[in-house]
């Protein structure tokens, strides 16, 4: 048995016919083909899957389709905007806040709440703030980084 | 598609108000879906298999966090994060700061609940022991209107509690008493895991004399979450270093705990002692200035 799912994703509306039981991360890869949000320990351990939903960030693992109906999603693929990287994603460049990528966009999604939010954060905030999200790459070090390079960028731009 | 882990089959509701709710969960088999954080997880595993799910996160009117009078009025709907950010729950209740400072990590805190925290029932959750060591009154709605229930009397075992069929829990009073202090120490193995052990400590002073004492004891197997024993001895004496370390020996002997892969009974019964001594001196501590706050005021 299927029923009628409606969420705006990145701005966009979708709807699909999907079964209640559907989790959002699979709505949005499969459904969708938003592959940006990884699908990692199904747990909501590891943080891959983290994305926005109406404004705050969820891991989408651990939740279904079906709560997202009606609501607005917003994923990694939203960060760049007509060809400008998101100075968080500019800083995970600069900073080299990735090793193999798989932690990366919900660290990104995170880090873009978080600077919204408090834009100056401290290192002990920063690291407060991804604590429930799993790198087994950098230490890291280089994700609080580049997440400082990103909140000194906007400061100064600004 | 082929997944790891997903739900059964399974019915979905999304409740447009209270009274909505209550009719939808009046049918066999039914469970709320509020953060769902624990929930959908247990659905993957085929631990909890419900017919329907009830998706109460639109009831806007079961999300709030207000002192009345006398008691901390807290909707089923708060979320960990709406406690944690409420400046009048860490001025006046601060053990639920300290615990909402360690439950899960803080993306599941914006969405996970405290009433689902408590009707989950988990051995290992937080906020049990905190509100228990309160003595917090959950507030159940059903159909003919309003029970309330000692949250001592809420649980009925693990994942069990006293909220029947066509009823909802819709919000948890605490008691706010001038001279009171309150905290919360856990020792878990790392960021977000539930507790090793923790304990929670309410404490009302009076003339440096302990008026009344809360004791509340996390993943342990306290019965209700709480150290009554010890919580008999603490009333009526003075709020001194030997009367916590007393009141910690006790509670470490009274409780229940089981060897799991977080550690042997042993051990749990260790954090027990220093846990409690900590809560209870913290608690202390709290409520002296809480006392000297209300004589300048």
């Amino acid at each position: 048995m299927t029923m009628r799912v409606a969420v705006t994703v990145n701005g966009t509306e979708y709807a699909r016919d999907v079964e209640p039981r559907l989790l959002l991360i699979h709505f949005l890869r499969d459904e969708l083909g938003l592959t940006g949000s990884h699908w990692g320990c199904d747990t909501s351990n590891c943080g891959s899957c983290v994305v926005w939903l109406d404004g705050k960030p969820v891991k989408a693992c651990t939740v279904l389709a079906a709560m997202a109906d009606g609501r607005s999603v917003r994923t990694v693929e939203d960060l760049e905007r007509d060809g400008q990287l998101d100075p968080v994603q500019e800083g995970f460049v600069e900073c080299h806040g990735l090793q193999c990528g798989f932690c990366t966009p919900g660290m990104m999604m995170t880090a873009r709440w978080l600077l919204d939010h408090h834009p100056d954060p401290s290192e002990a905030e920063i690291r407060e703030a991804i604590s429930g999200q799993i790198c087994r790459c950098t230490g890291y070090e280089n994700i609080v980084r580049s997440v400082r390079w990103a909140a000194r960028k906007v400061r100064d731009t600004s | 598609m082929h997944y790891m882990q997903v739900p059964s089959h399974v019915e979905y509701e999304r409740a447009t108000s209270v009274e909505h709710a209550l009719s939808l969960l009046s049918r066999p088999d039914t469970r709320v879906l509020a953060g769902g954080h624990s929930l959908i997880p247990m659905m993957k595993l085929r631990l909890a298999q419900p017919e329907m799910l009830v998706d109460i996160n639109s009831l806007a009117e079961l999300a709030y966090i207000r002192l009345d009078g006398g008691q901390l009025r807290i909707g089923a709907l708060a979320r960990h994060a709406d406690l944690l950010d409420s400046a009048v729950v860490g001025d006046r209740l601060p053990i639920f700061h300290d615990a909402e400072r360690v439950v899960a990590d803080p993306i599941v805190r914006l969405w996970g609940t405290v009433g689902g925290s408590l009707c989950q029932a988990d051995p290992s959750e937080d906020l049990s022991a905190a509100f228990a060591a309160a003595r917090a009154t959950a507030v159940i709605r059903g159909q003919d209107g309003d029970r309330e229930v000692p949250v001592r009397e809420f649980h009925l075992g693990p994942y069990e509690t006293v909220v029947g069929r066509g009823e909802l829990l819709a919000e948890v009073r605490v008691p706010v008493r001038p001279g009171t202090g309150s905290a919360y120490e856990k020792v878990a193995r790392r960021v977000g895991d539930w507790s090793v052990a923790a304990a929670g400590a309410v404490l009302r002073l009076k003339d440096g004399t302990i008026a009344e004492a809360g004791l509340g004891l996390t993943a342990v197997g306290a019965e209700h979450f709480v150290a009554a024993e010890a919580e008999d001895f603490l009333r009526g004496r003075p709020a001194t270093e030997d009367t916590f370390r007393g009141a910690a020996t006790i509670a470490a002997g009274s409780c229940h705990p089981t060897a799991d892969q977080r550690g042997p009974e042993d051990y749990k019964r260790h954090l027990v002692a220093e846990l409690a001594a900590r809560a209870l001196r913290r608690a202390a501590e709290r409520a002296a200035i809480s006392a000297q706050r209300t004589a300048t005021a």
